[in-house]
């Protein structure tokens, strides 16, 4: 267990020694700003707009969701590049020997670094939850709705990790590893775009069809289920993965 | 008193069928210095792996203090300091900062890191590049962190493959003396191909050709391999072969270079000392004689070639 936090101290250490890990946390607290003030202006056009009073809604369930759905698109696209580096790197740079003759399991190697890299995404998510959170100064927030959005957006940012960094422990190439993960994980997110039928299992697959109850504020059993089964089932896979590099060398 | 610190039996490890090692087996005492030798791709790196658990062997078994490398890889692993043939450095890390981890890695408690990293830079001469990052330091240097990682947790065993690469003579020689000082508390394997440099630091000497063990023994066996039953002499004026010849013991007389090398039967001091008395009487101005050594390149290339004809 030590060594899990060693480990994932060791990560999060590298990510801030190079300037990708500060060029992102910048960028998307910029851009997520942005979308906020703007999810918050269009709130008054819309409300205004709008006559009848069964139309309107508040603030919470207007904007909050719009810009958390924006922040999955964002993380879609930043992860692959926190994750590329993972195993990829320490495979090019043969570091990786550094870990396998220390007295740790794969499990504590792999896991370790999945922990490093929740820290940083888990301070992506909380600065753009203090960011929503502002908004009790001014309005009447449902708090709860925004807890569970955040979950969401975390589970969402997770799952997105675990499958980086399994693809990450595929090749010795960064770059191919940030490529790989992007497409798949696109087309994990918008696959329930291709089935019209509500029922398909396409519809089950999608992750953004698990991550839009949690959205509208609904805590589903089934969709933490599906969330968790996902990261644990990718962070295996790597640990099989990097045993098979012991094995057949 | 021995303790057995490291037991390998019958190690083999085969990529698609091809054989890389096959059937390696040697025990290793504590306080022990054991050196690899053997070509390039002979299969010492493979077998280092193996021993320190990064490969998994197709068959065989390698023991540290008795404790099983496949079954209990956490706790045999802990006994082992490796230095791979690339030091495995994080070069955003500083040099403290990679230690630190190393030793954080390897189980030293909290308290005792700091200690154990100023102790470890002081014996490999890092004091002075602390706060220096890994990717800025010359090669030496990284080698000389990448030791120093595998020595901070005082492992049992201590292994090193080609430790000596890429550093100067100076550096060349603290390392020697490090790696001698270091098999006075814990074994060590190094591999190299400097073959004079076995010969310095190594007790015990290993030579493998093309994946199988075809020489292994104390320093001192090869050591005696080396010694032929030959004398190079120099003489300012060489008498004819035929009063060589006469001297007792004295079976061959060629003319090497500028020298005389001579070949005797029986114990070689008194056919050196006969020689001698033989030069000073006949007035042949003697200026050298020494007994004709076989390089330690002779005796190497020797055993790797046995192996080839017997194979």
């Amino acid at each position: 267990m030590k060594m899990i936090f060693t480990i994932a101290g060791k990560e999060l250490r590298s990510l801030f020694a190079s300037p990708m890990a500060w060029v992102i946390l910048a960028l998307l607290q910029l851009l997520l700003g942005l979308f906020f003030t703007d999810a918050v202006s269009r709130y008054f056009v819309a409300m205004q707009g709008t006559m009848l009073p069964e139309e309107r809604i508040g603030f919470t369930a207007f904007a909050i969701p719009q810009v958390f759905g924006v922040a999955v698109l964002v993380l879609l696209t930043a992860v692959p590049l926190l994750t590329m580096r993972q195993i990829a790197e320490e495979r090019k740079n043969q570091t990786m020997v550094f870990l396998f003759s220390a007295p740790v399991s794969l499990f504590e190697i792999v896991l370790g670094k999945f922990v490093g890299l929740m820290s940083f995404i888990s301070l992506v998510v909380g600065l753009l939850l203090a960011m929503t959170l502002s908004m009790h100064a001014t309005t009447d927030l449902d708090t709860a709705q925004v807890l569970t959005n955040a979950l969401g957006l975390w589970l969402m940012a997770a799952s997105f990790a675990a499958l980086g960094i399994f693809m990450s422990s595929l090749t010795q190439q960064p770059i191919i590893a940030a490529i790989i993960s992007f497409v798949a994980l696109l087309s994990l997110v918008i696959i329930n775009y291709f089935a019209s039928d509500p029922e398909s299992p396409l519809h089950y697959l999608s992750l953004m069809q698990h991550f839009e109850p949690l959205s509208r504020g609904v805590l589903n059993t089934a969709d933490i289920a599906y969330f968790i089964l996902f990261i644990t089932t990718f962070l295996v896979l790597t640990v099989r993965r990097l045993d098979a590099d012991r094995l057949r060398g | 008193m021995n303790t057995v610190t490291v037991e390998a039996s019958e190690l083999t490890r085969a990529y698609g069928g091809r054989a890389v090692v096959s059937n390696v087996s040697f025990n290793l005492n504590k306080g022990e210095v054991l050196g690899f030798l053997g070509p390039n791709g002979a299969g010492k790196s493979t077998t280092m792996k193996m021993l320190t658990g990064n490969l998994a062997p197709t068959s065989g078994t390698v023991k540290i203090c008795g404790i099983d490398m496949i079954d209990n890889p956490k706790e045999a692993k802990a006994l082992i300091g490796y230095l791979p043939e690339t030091p495995p450095l994080y070069k955003e890390l500083t040099v403290d900062e990679m230690l630190a981890l190393a030793a954080r890695m390897h189980g030293v408690s909290r308290a005792h890191v700091k200690r154990a990293v100023s102790h470890v830079k002081e014996r490999t001469g890092l004091t002075e590049m602390g706060g220096r990052l890994c990717e800025n330091l010359s090669t030496g240097f990284q080698q000389r962190v990448g030791i120093a990682q595998a020595i901070i947790h005082n492992p049992m065993v201590v292994v090193l493959d080609e430790p000596t690469r890429g550093l100067d003579p100076i550096q060349i020689r603290d390392i020697r003396t490090l790696i001698k000082e270091l098999g006075g508390e814990h074994s060590v394997i190094l591999s190299t191909h400097i073959l004079p440099e076995v010969e310095m630091v190594c007790d015990h000497v290993q030579i493998i050709h093309q994946g199988q063990l075809v020489f292994n023994g104390e320093i001192a066996t090869l050591r005696r391999n080396r010694e032929s039953n030959r004398l190079r002499v120099g003489l300012r004026r060489p008498p004819s072969i035929d009063a060589l010849l006469a001297v007792p013991g004295v079976t061959a007389v060629e003319d090497v270079d500028t020298m005389l090398c001579v070949t005797f039967s029986q114990d070689g001091d008194a056919v050196a000392e006969a020689v001698v008395s033989a030069a000073v009487n006949g007035g042949w101005g003697l200026y050298h004689v020494a007994p004709d050594m076989n390089s330690l390149e002779d005796v190497f290339m020797q055993l790797t070639e046995q192996e080839d004809v017997t194979a």
